[in-house]
């Protein structure tokens, strides 16, 4: 195939790749190919990936063309690679979570998402890097080093699923599945230009997902467009019985409202917690002017008030590290991953601490420290107990604003991506990225991360973020598909064009 | 409530027992430090007059999720004592849980 | 404790001291599958090869409840009269140790299932007298088992000394039910006896329950005794110690009473009790000291985020509730009644683990006294000579009501019954089966018996002149040797008739 049409390829949105496949335009193997040699190209500057299953990639795509060829059904996404985060299980392929401490674990069975992505008939291309145990928010926490912004390689691509949408913005991959426990979906599809959705909590299956935190992760797609997005999301959604968080009734019809694009009549509310001071002058800029775009496709804008979204931050930094604490106490050096100082003469308990401190990162211990304080005996009420209250008034706060309007509204994070080593040595800096992303994770409802231009003063992509109630998926698809379109109607193009050639 | 968040570097080393992890004293103290940077920033939690309040644990307001009680297939011990970092006689092998003589 | 010299004897220490008690009970259910996933939870299978993401904890797995276990509890917990809470939560237990395959177990903490109930216990003090102790429950809730550990190296597979520990997982996520009593004070010297007498009571009534196999010796049911003491008339509780590895009643009752000796004894000696876990040595009878409860434990206790509340309805409850079996205890009272028995008589029943087959018999058509006759006596003997038990045995409740009938009407005499039986063992069919292929009926034709006679009466011709010179008692003989020409097949009631229908006599 010659450049240009590998180019064309990886260029292309998921449902055109998906149509041409089925039509028989192009064959699954020429698709998959295509995007194996843009990640040996572009990979080695970027690093999105941790794993490249090439060979296993190739034959996915081998079996749809056969199928396809011998005219038996296949799923909608049938050939379309999709680039996964290597925190969830998949047979025989290496899953680390980021962390050295799984180093070299192959897991002996399938996470209920990439049962979806098989069903859909999707080629998975590998894993893709993160933050240790899913904790950051610039993958440098990664036990295997960082992944480059492709809009600046020498910026933070967002974390903890940097990796994912890294692949996504560097034409890597046309799709990712991403996880989201305070925003790690969202705030990597703001920093690099993509879309990136947190669905409702208990809309996406867990099962095989290593949990950072139960309460709160959730995975989801992250795609160039809204459209593509509703198509991963409508195909890894649904009700899984091996999770027992898992909602039992059918996905929301995602896709149908990426068609319809309408924003007539609907209400939207900005949410006056999340805006204004401490947002970067072009982030505010961007932000102002798509709610501006929204109004002019007729929809009626409002503002709104969060009052408790302001103890949400301290509530999730409680919540989080408590129930990771827990989550990550099985990584102990017995039954599988790595195991330290076992020299035959050490006990069970020395050998745990050696191996929980040879291979677990300064973040992931810090956390767990966190944790396990905020739920020791006597603090347990003021921290723990606490924070949990006020997850009760976070979710208050949504319920009375969705009483008043259909979607609200805020910019995804409050800067645009900032360079490597800057929020490192203060984690509470680090930890503020997330002060928009993280009340929905509390609540347990969904939101959405679009672009919508560029900070003008450092040309780098800004997210708006769209907030919906538990299981109206759909309302922020409509929402976003109609001002994605407005915007590429202003352009003459998407964002993510705008990026530089690696 | 910041008048608690003073953690010393023994809270830091119990805190490390408990959660079995050998840090080294330099890790110790800078521990200390920003787990009391953190808990001050954290310990707003307390600032919400919340007695009334209900603690939210889950998101969802769903009860009596199970399965019936029916035997499904799981691995072979083949496939769950390939990733042990030891085992023998199909079982884990894990050190001594008591120190020697 | 290894060198304070034991003065104080239980009476000693009973006179000075009031002890109080208290027990944690784990039970095993007998599901399909474990508590949160789909392995089987047979006992004795090949290690790990019953296993799963779920129950060895591989990163990524999630539990899911298993219902029946729900009911299960629910069922325990309305049999000991507790109450079921209406909603509660699963929580997760935090602490490190290699059988445990997610370093926490899923447990219930400040939300049990099933809370606030009693069992009532019956205990015989050293009068002879029947005293009723009411156990109160604290609680019922449900948990997960952990792996097995095999120690290796050092001597003789115990922990201490091992080079190292083999884990097996397949016990891993078994269902537990841990019943935990409120502190029972005021047993006195009573205090070993109710502690063997409540393990016991509870052991029936969650064995009629029909959820749990309930075998001590296989680890279904497993019993953890605290005990402490305080001076008498004082107000103040002691410390406690909690003996572990209690692996029979009678061991409940031996590690409480030598768990007495031996705090008194460090009471009156001026010491104080270490609050720690002790382990019964079935060999010495005593307790040894095992872990120190230090501070250190913390197990973080917090809802479990991966499992949904379960909050039973009430209807569900109330069908559990109509549908539960007559409590043992109230159960053998009215049976003991309705049977017209002694103490002494129905205890003998229990004890010989004769009561679910008394009863069955019964059921089948027996009458009390015949269907206890054959149980506590042949089949008794039977299987006191085979070392094995009653349920064991091949023989049914029905095929012992069919015996009872057939030597009701006379089909049978006791002695041919009791070779129907060894037929039956012997795999022989049933009693009817085994009477035809053996040619085991009783000879009731006249006949045949008129022929024996007349021989018997020719060879003993001494004997029939004692019998008509006025001494009918010494038919025996005549009767006797009918029975043994005729092999034991003859009605020997018929015998004497016709015997002294022929001599001419009228026996008084």
């Amino acid at each position: 195939m010659s450049a240009d049409g590998q180019r064309s390829l990886t260029r292309s949105t998921a449902a055109a790749l998906a149509a041409a496949i089925v039509a028989g335009d192009v064959t699954a193997l020429e698709v998959t190919n295509a995007h194996l040699a843009r990640i040996d190209e572009v990979d080695p500057a970027v690093h999105a990936f941790l794993y490249i299953d090439h060979e296993g990639a190739r034959a996915q795509a081998a079996a749809i063309d056969a199928k396809i060829a011998a005219g038996e059904p296949v799923g909608p996404l049938a050939g379309v690679p999709v680039a996964l985060k290597d925190i969830f299980t998949q047979v025989g392929i290496p899953t680390t979570a980021g962390s050295r401490i799984l180093e070299g674990w192959r897991p002996p069975y399938d996470s209920g998402v990439v049962d979806r992505l098989r069903e859909a008939g999707c080629v998975i291309l590998g894993k893709t890097n993160m933050d240790e145990f899913a904790m950051g928010s610039s993958t440098e926490h990664s036990g295997y080093g960082p992944t480059h912004n492709p809009w600046d390689l020498e910026r933070i691509p967002g974390g903890s699923g940097g990796g994912s949408a890294a692949a996504v913005a560097a034409y890597e991959a046309p799709l990712a599945v991403g996880t989201d426990t305070g925003g790690s979906i969202r705030q990597p599809g703001a920093v690099t230009g993509t879309v990136g959705v947190k669905p409702t909590y208990g809309g996406v299956s867990r099962y095989g997902l290593i949990a950072l935190a139960s309460s709160l992760d959730q995975a989801g797609p992250v795609a160039r467009t809204v459209m593509d997005a509703a198509l991963l999301h409508a195909a890894i959604g649904g009700h899984d019985a091996r999770d027992s968080t898992s909602i039992a009734q059918p996905v929301p019809d995602v896709v149908g409202a990426a068609h319809k694009a309408d924003v007539r009549g609907l209400k939207i509310g900005l949410v006056r917690q999340l805006m204004g001071e401490g947002y970067q002058a072009g982030v505010s800029q961007r932000f102002d002017e798509a709610v501006e775009i929204l109004r002019e496709l007729g929809a009626e804008v409002v503002e709104v008030s969060c009052p408790n979204f302001e103890y949400a931050l301290a509530a999730y930094y409680l919540i989080l590290p408590s129930e990771a604490s827990s989550n990550l106490a099985r990584f102990d050096g017995m039954r599988f991953g790595l195991r330290a100082g076992d020299d035959g003469d050490a006990n069970v308990e020395q050998v745990m601490s050696a191996t929980r401190a040879a291979g677990f990162g300064d973040e992931v211990k810090r956390r767990i420290m966190l944790g396990t304080y905020a739920l020791s005996s006597g603090y347990y009420d003021a921290y723990y107990g606490q924070a949990q209250k006020v997850r009760t008034l976070v979710a208050n706060d949504f319920a009375a604003a969705f009483d008043q309007v259909d979607v609200l509204l805020s910019p995804t994070t409050p800067t645009t991506a900032f360079k490597f080593g800057e929020k490192l040595a203060d984690p509470v800096a680090m930890y503020l990225n997330d002060i928009a992303t993280i009340p929905v994770n509390l609540a347990g409802n969904c939101a959405m991360s679009l672009p919508i231009g560029l900070a003008p003063e450092d040309g780098l992509p800004v997210g708006l973020q769209i907030m919906a109630p538990a299981m109206a998926d759909d309302r922020m698809y409509n929402v976003g598909s109609a001002l994605e379109a407005a915007l590429v109607n202003r352009w003459g193009h998407h964002l993510i064009e705008e990026a530089p050639a690696l | 409530m910041s008048s608690q968040t003073s953690i010393s570097t023994e809270q830091v080393a119990h805190l490390a027992n408990l959660a079995r992890m050998t840090l080294t004293d330099d890790e110790l103290t800078r521990y200390a430090d920003q787990l009391d940077h953190i808990l001050h920033a954290v310990a707003r939690v307390g600032e919400v007059a919340a007695d009334e309040v209900p603690a939210m644990s889950h998101p969802q307001p769903m009860v009596n999720v199970w399965r019936e009680d029916v035997v499904t297939p799981g691995l072979s011990a083949e496939d769950v004592l390939a990733g042990a970092p030891a085992a023998e006689d199909e079982r884990f092998r894990v050190p001594r849980i008591l120190d020697g003589e | 404790m290894t060198t304070t010299d034991t003065t104080l004897t239980f009476d000693d220490a009973i006179a000075a001291y009031d002890p109080l008690l208290g027990f944690e009970v784990h039970v095993e259910l007998s599901t399909n599958s474990k508590m949160f996933c789909g392995c089987p939870t047979e006992f004795g299978a090949a290690p790990n090869t019953q296993v799963c993401p779920t129950c060895v904890g591989l990163p990524g797995s999630m539990p899911v409840v298993n219902r029946t276990a729900v009911e299960s509890t629910i069922k325990i917990g309305l049999a000991l009269n507790c109450e079921i809470a209406s909603w509660c939560r699963f929580a997760r237990k935090n602490y490190f140790y290699p059988d445990m395959p997610k370093d926490y177990q899923i447990s219930q903490y400040d939300e049990p299932l099933c809370s606030d109930g009693y069992l009532d216990v019956d205990v015989v003090d050293a009068d002879g007298n029947h005293q009723n102790v009411r156990v109160e429950i604290e609680r019922v809730h449900m948990e997960e088992d952990t792996g097995k550990l095999l120690h290796t190296g050092g001597d003789t597979g115990r922990i201490h000394g091992a080079d190292y520990s083999l884990v097996d997982y397949n016990r891993a996520g078994v269902p537990l039910i841990e019943i935990v009593t409120k502190p029972v004070p005021g047993t006195g010297a009573l205090a070993p006896e109710v502690g063997r007498a409540y393990v016991q009571a509870l052991r029936e009534v969650v064995k009629s329950l029909g959820v749990s196999d309930v075998r001590m010796e296989q680890g279904s049911l497993r019993c953890d005794a605290n005990i402490s003491l305080m001076p008498k008339g004082s107000p103040v509780w002691g410390t406690r110690t909690e003996t572990k590895n209690v692996n029979s009643f009678r061991s409940v009752e031996r590690a409480l009473r030598s768990e007495i000796i031996r705090q008194s004894n460090v009471l009156s000696s001026g010491g104080t009790v270490v609050q720690e876990t002790r382990h019964f040595q079935e060999t010495t009878g005593d307790t040894t000291s095992g872990r120190v409860k230090s501070d250190a434990e913390d197990y973080r206790y917090f809802p479990e985020p991966d499992l949904i509340p379960i909050a039973p309805e009430k209807q569900w409850v109330d069908e559990l509730r109509a549908g539960l079996p007559e409590a043992p205890g109230l159960r053998i009272a009215r049976l003991q009644q309705e049977w017209d028995l002694s103490d002494f008589d129905m205890q003998s029943v229990v004890n010989a683990g004769a009561l679910e087959l008394v009863v069955a018999t019964i059921e089948a058509g027996a009458d009390h006294s015949a269907a206890r006759k054959w149980w506590l006596g042949e089949l008794t003997r039977i299987a006191n000579s085979q070392g094995t038990s009653l349920a064991e045995l091949a023989i049914t409740p029905a095929q012992v009501a069919r015996l009872a009938e057939l030597v009701d009407s006379g089909t049978l005499n006791d002695k041919l019954a009791r070779k129907v039986i060894e037929g039956v063992l012997a795999g022989e069919g049933e009693p009817d089966a085994v009477i035809e292929s053996r040619g085991l009926a009783v000879v009731s034709d006249d006949g045949p018996l008129l022929a024996a006679i007349d021989e018997a009466v020719a060879a003993n011709p001494d004997v029939v002149g004692r019998i008509t010179g006025g001494k009918p008692q010494a038919a025996g003989v005549i009767v006797g040797a009918v029975m043994k020409a005729t092999r034991g097949q003859a009605d020997a009631g018929r015998v004497r008739e016709l015997l002294f229908e022929k001599l001419g006599v009228t026996p008084e």
